[in-house]
């Protein structure tokens, strides 16, 4: 059990536009899947936060009980089971309404896989919000929806934007589930790499640096955004 | 005198304890009502019911003769005519002070950016807070934070204000500044009402004084009436209990 090291770095410059590929893909699946996971979240946990009221109409009220129901239904099942089965399911499931190819059906499951997560986590952001500052905001003449919008809403991004940010990293790591639809993201591409000069160790060492390059840089990123929006309220501060 | 409030026949309750047990009341344009009682009494679900924030079980409250209860009423923009303090400030900690004052008047009242600003800025001069414009509301102390849920309240150019125990929550050496600009609004003719366990305070702001006791107003009066010359033994009680 030794790693030829040197024959590491052999197969990383054999087979570099490969992996390159593959972690252009990685990063795509990564990014796309957590901008549009976010906005799923918002706009699902945004309904979500919409309680039935003693003065919406009875049309309103069974409206939002549904809505209630279905979102708890799709967390429920998103967050229950792997998303190497929603992948495949759902891919052959719409093939034959949506005509889609596996990048389409790929990018749409890490994106509504990834809301359901984003959704439970900005439901607790807003949780974390003082029920008076939503009162404040009624009793000023918003509406449900503004008050979500310009007061609950804003604060739960930035409540909890480390567990926010937590899912890209996440993302990075499992886009490579969906290396069964296939998707040729890294972990696909590792494979296809290995299976063909069978140096496994070797092989997936690089592939293994690779993925840490690609987390530590998405930390390095989250990291540096978190601090530029302190800086932007340290600026409000100082101009008082 | 015009009514601005009408209540009648008030109840509500919370998980079958029965919190208000048929309020009956009248608040005049220009009045200054304050509500007393001991804890538990009503005070804050009486006050929120008026702002809907809590909805009543049964009963009827009219605004200037509308029927607040009924069906299709507009909610949200009665209560931009009818806006309310409350004790823990509950300012918008996503915006700074002048964000907190222009934000209902420009998406409720629809008012410009700029006429939404020059309004903020004079109510921020009527509180004293002028200087804290652009301040990040969580660093400002309790009064300071108090004055400035005040001038947001009447950035919307309410018709009433309602007022949930305003200085409960300060530092005895900022409950005056806050009462302080409460008298002005009163001085101003300002309609509001006020729950208070503040009684010199209420004794000199007050028009009418609703002394409420196990969810009923169980005496009401003017301050005088109210403060020196109590009828009811409850009333008496309260009063001395507070040694005043
Ligand atoms: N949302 C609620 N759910 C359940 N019970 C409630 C709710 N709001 C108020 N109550 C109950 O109703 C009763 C009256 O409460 P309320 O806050 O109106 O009293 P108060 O007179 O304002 O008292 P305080 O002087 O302590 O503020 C209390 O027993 C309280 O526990
Ligand atoms: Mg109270």
């Amino acid at each position: 059990m030794n790693i030829d090291l040197v024959r590491s770095f052999e197969i990383f410059i054999e087979n570099f536009d490969s992996f390159m590929y593959g972690v252009m893909m990685t990063v795509l699946f990564a990014i796309v899947g957590t901008v549009f996971g976010l906005i799923i979240g918002l706009l699902v946990s945004g309904i979500r936060a919409i309680k039935i009221e003693k003065t919406d109409s009875e049309p309103v009220k069974v409206i939002k009980k549904i809505a209630e129901l279905i979102i708890r239904f799709y967390i429920f099942v998103f967050r229950g089971t792997p998303m190497m089965v929603q992948a495949i399911f759902f891919y052959y499931f719409f093939r034959d309404i949506f005509h889609w190819t596996h990048l389409e059906a790929g990018l749409v499951i890490i994106a509504i896989n990834t809301g359901a997560y984003m959704a439970e986590i900005i439901r607790s952001g807003i949780g974390a919000i003082d029920k008076g500052q939503k009162e404040a905001s009624r009793s000023l003449g918003l509406s449900n929806v503004q008050t979500l919008l310009y007061i609950i809403l804003p604060q739960a991004i930035r409540n909890s934007f480390p567990s926010i940010g937590n899912q890209l990293i996440v993302n990075i790591k499992d886009s490579s589930m969906l290396n069964v639809l296939p998707i040729t993201e890294l972990f696909f591409q590792t494979t296809s790499i290995a299976g063909s000069n069978m140096q496994f160790i070797e092989t997936y060492l690089i592939t293994a640096l690779l993925y840490l390059l690609l987390t530590s840089l998405a930390s390095l990123a989250l990291n540096l955004f978190e601090r530029k929006m302190g800086l932007a309220k340290a600026h409000v501060e100082m101009c008082s | 005198m015009q009514e601005m409030i009408k209540i009648e026949g008030l109840k509500k309750g919370f998980e079958g304890q029965h919190v208000l047990k048929g309020i009956d009341l009248k608040l005049y344009k220009g009045e200054v009502m304050t509500i007393i009682g001991s804890s538990g009494s009503g005070k804050s679900t009486l006050l929120r019911c008026v702002n809907l924030l809590e909805y009543p079980d049964s009963g009827h409250i009219y605004f200037k003769d509308q029927d607040i209860l009924a069906k299709g009423f507009d909610v949200n923009s009665y209560r931009s005519h009818v806006n309310m303090v409350f004790q823990s400030f509950n300012l918008f900690n996503n915006y700074d002070v002048l964000g907190n004052l222009t934000l209902g008047q420009i998406k409720v009242l629809k008012r410009s950016k700029d006429e939404a600003k020059e309004i903020a800025i004079h109510n921020l001069k009527r509180v004293g807070m002028q200087d804290f414009m652009h301040a990040d509301v969580r660093k400002l102390s309790g009064g300071q934070k108090q004055r400035v849920a005040i001038a947001r309240a009447l950035s919307m150019s309410p018709e009433i204000i309602l007022f949930d125990e305003p200085t409960s929550a300060l530092d005895p050496e900022m409950v005056n500044e806050v009462l302080r600009v409460i008298k002005d609004l009163a001085d101003d003719g300002l309609t509001m009402m006020i729950v208070t366990h503040e009684m010199r305070f209420a004794k000199d702001v007050s028009h009418k004084v609703a002394f409420m006791s196990e969810g009923v107003i169980s005496e009401f009066g003017t301050a005088s009436e109210i403060f020196e010359h109590p009828k009811k033994e409850r009333t008496r009680q309260f009063l001395a209990s507070l040694n005043i």
